[in-house]
């Protein structure tokens, strides 16, 4: 019988790919890439996944884990498995599968699609699922810990430093990424900061009204956060409440900035706990919504399968399809920072070993599905308009019908006429130049929402999508300050011990303030920059991500030889190889390219020259210096990133030679076999009984 | 109250959901930690105010939600 599921399953996606395939010269509709997707998923998961657990893994689910030894009621707590899924899902889940997608479709539709589902099957899903079980063997440690134990010191130091640097990067693009949603926009700025009060009014509640009832809480919060989209609404209608809103960039980057300076030195239950379940609500809502509303609606997908930008003349950022595709899109096909997730919270709540498949790999295939899902919504667009939207000033040109002349002639007719019309039925003075990838994505859900939902509510709709996309990323934003706080105070106490209390209120206010003032400076950067920002934050950070899980790679490829599965090790030694050529290209060109759209530091002597020679604008003139200097320090920072992967990778190596030498090597931390007593768990006995307690 | 038929077994779905919703959300964590510590210690149990105190603190002290 499963087989024959399995030979269907395995039709059903030729069929699917096939079709996407043959349809290259006209539009294609999405429910062949869904049907693609789901297929290869289904396959992964029956299979590959399969076969790992069993036989690479060697997942035993007569082992006891963490969650049933240490069980404290508190974090080791037993969980049914489905359970364990949402937790971790909703963990793993944030704005990047939305973003670098949308960013991508710049290729065309094909690139992104394939890499998204490939990537994840053979890359992605393989790292969370063996970082999982790793860590639950482990006791929940932590990547850092088990590269410091399994390889050595440098492994350690290189995933704490590179996790850091992350975490500034992705705060600086997030934060580029609402700005560029809300400047000039007072309906999108007025909800998005009425769901600051919310967000407290939440967290009284929860803490002093009525502690720890977070299910009625969160439907209150939801509730008021729907009402503020309505409220914005009229915010922008009201002629006089309008100009109060009405933002441009860098004061909405100060707000940003002075936000995350206040939510991370407030205690977590007032503003960051209760954003966040706002933001899991709302998350996992609009995900199922928008899985929904595009197999009803089944667009046609109007962006081509490839566009002429493979070549690295692209307006949204520079750089060829390889390897840009892949850095572009890390979220979603395969993503490190998954491995911190994957290995700390999560395994303290896994019930049986056994339950790894579903958890590990299974989340990263329905967050993979989120990728496609945010794909679909920005290539449905006209690709005229896709463009318009995405494409900085710097690019373009600031004057409407320089940008359209410029963008129709690419090949990708719009025209001034056809982008007002657009801004005014989403309730926006103009759309132009948002780039960042939020507007696009809030455009396309949009039409999808309102075709499938109601023509009539579509500047509801974009609203409604800003402030998801909003709130998010200022959800991420209060969580990455936070713990990049933690690894900063971590270091910081080697060189001064009272600094490393986490709780010492001015080591707080200290390194809460240095993590702030990193990710704002980039942010500040990425504002004044003429061409969006994101054009180089994002490329930068991908790098940054993908470095990441080269190293949980790394780490599992290491413990995989030193436990004498060398033969098997190439589950995850592909992927790393992958990472690694990709990581290094891409790093090598960013540093070097003679291409000024594409070399930082070609763009630094370009920018110079121009300044020099006295050709920019007074304004341009202004802000040059700095750019300059970011050009050079990002170059320098991809050199770090490149650095820090291979020290990883061949501190892995060595390790691994060693073994199959059969010299000493850092002995196993793997806690030793304990046999589980806890009956499998099932979802009725998990639940808690009505009235009963 | 013992409804029967299908009002019984939509009741016991509503249920279900609720019950899910709330294990995934955290609403049931204290009950869950009233269990067990009935269960596994002696002496005096947290209060709902300071288990959600300590909860807090300890869910956003590590990664807990990713990019």
């Amino acid at each position: 019988m499963k087989k024959i599921v399995g030979i269907l399953l395995a039709a059903a996606g030729a069929i699917a790919l096939g079709g996407i395939a043959m349809h290259r010269s006209e539009p294609i509709n999405a429910l062949w890439i869904v049907t693609a997707a789901v297929c290869i998923y289904a396959l992964g998961y029956r299979f590959y996944a399969a076969w790992i657990a069993a036989r690479v893994l060697t997942v035993d689910p007569s082992r006891a884990t963490p969650a049933e030894r240490h069980d404290n009621g508190r974090d080791f707590v037993p969980t049914h498995r489905w359970i364990a899924f949402g937790h971790h899902f909703a963990a793993i889940a944030g704005p990047g599968p939305l973003v670098g997608p949308t960013l991508a479709a710049q290729f065309g539709y094909l690139p992104g699609t394939l890499w998204i589902l490939v990537g994840a099957v053979l890359g992605g899903c393989v790292q969370d699922m063996t970082i999982l079980l790793l860590s639950t063997r482990r006791d929940g440690r932590s990547l850092g810990q088990m590269a410091r134990d399994e390889l050595g010191p440098c492994g350690g130091f290189a995933a704490l430093i590179g996790t850091l640097l992350i975490m500034i990067l992705l705060i600086a693009v997030l934060g580029l990424v609402v700005v560029n949603a809300m400047k000039h926009s007072p309906w999108s700025t007025a909800t998005v900061f009425a769901t600051v009060p919310v967000a407290i009014l939440v967290g009284f509640h929860l803490r002093h009204l009525r502690p720890g009832r977070i299910l009625e809480a969160s439907v209150l919060g939801v509730a008021l956060v729907l009402l503020a989209v309505l409220g914005g609404g009229w915010v922008d209608s009201h002629a006089g409440l309008r100009g109060l809103f009405d933002w441009s960039s860098l004061p909405l980057a100060g707000f940003v900035i002075g936000y995350g300076w206040i939510a991370a030195i407030l205690p977590v239950w007032l503003l960051l706990a209760p954003r966040d379940y706002l933001s899991t609500f709302l998350k996992l809502g609009t995900v199922a919504l928008l899985a929904v509303a595009i197999v009803l609606l089944h667009p046609q997908i109007r962006m081509p399968a490839l566009t002429s930008f493979i070549d690295g003349h692209g307006p949204l950022f520079g750089g060829k399809i390889f390897p840009f595709v892949f850095i572009t899109i890390a979220c979603g096909a395969i993503s490190g920072f998954h491995a911190l997730v994957a290995s700390g919270t999560t395994p303290k709540l896994i019930s049986s070993e056994a339950d790894v498949r579903l958890i590990g790999y299974g989340s990263m295939m329905l967050e993979s599905f989120v990728a496609i899902m945010a794909l679909i919504a920005a290539t449905l667009l006209d690709p005229g308009v896709f463009f318009a939207i995405n494409s900085g000033a710097g690019i373009v040109g600031s004057a409407p019908a320089a940008a359209v002349h410029t963008i129709s002639s690419w090949g990708f007719p719009v025209t001034v006429q056809q982008m007002q019309t657009l801004a005014h039925e989403m309730g926006e003075t103009t759309l132009f130049a948002r780039t960042g990838g939020a507007p696009s994505l809030a455009v396309g859900m949009a039409s999808i929402f309102g075709n499938t939902f109601g023509r009539g509510l579509l500047s509801l709709w974009y609203h409604f999508a800003i402030m998801f996309e909003a709130v998010f990323i200022l959800s991420t934003l209060d969580a990455g300050t936070r713990v990049g706080r933690f690894m900063l105070q971590d270091l910081l106490g080697h060189l001064y011990a009272p600094l490393g209390r986490t709780s010492w209120y001015p080591s707080v206010l200290f390194s809460s303030t240095l993590i702030v003032a990193g990710w704002g400076y980039f942010l500040y950067v990425g504002v004044i920059d003429p061409n969006g920002g994101v054009n180089i934050l994002w490329p930068l950070f991908g790098i940054a991500n993908q470095m990441l899980a080269a190293i949980a790679l790394s780490v599992a490829t290491g413990i995989l030889v030193k436990s004498g599965r060398a033969r098997r090790a190439w589950v995850t030694l592909l992927p790393l190889a992958w990472l690694a050529i990709v990581t290094t290209v891409a790093a090598w060109q960013k540093i070097a390219s003679p291409d000024p759209r594409l070399g930082l530091l070609a763009a630094a002597r370009a920018l110079a020259a121009h300044l020099a020679a006295g050709t920019l604008a007074p304004e341009a003139a202004a802000v040059a210096p700095q750019l300059i200097f970011n050009q050079r320090l990002d170059a320098w920072l991809t050199a770090v990133f490149t650095v820090l992967l291979w020290l990883v990778i061949l501190d892995m190596a060595r390790v691994c030679v060693r073994k199959l030498r059969g010299l000493p090597v850092p002995a196993s931390s793997e806690v030793p076999y304990q046999a589980a007593r806890l009956l499998p768990l099932t979802l009725a006995a998990q639940l808690p009984q009505e009235d009963g307690t | 109250m013992s409804a029967a038929g299908p009002w019984r077994g939509l009741r016991r779905t509503l249920g279900a959901l609720v019950g899910c919703l709330r294990a995934l959300s955290g609403d049931d964590a204290y009950e869950r930690y009233l269990r067990h510590h009935a269960a596994a210690h002696a002496g005096p149990a947290l209060t709902r105010r300071a288990f959600y105190a300590q909860r807090e603190e300890r869910k956003w002290s590590g990664v807990s939600r990713c990019c």
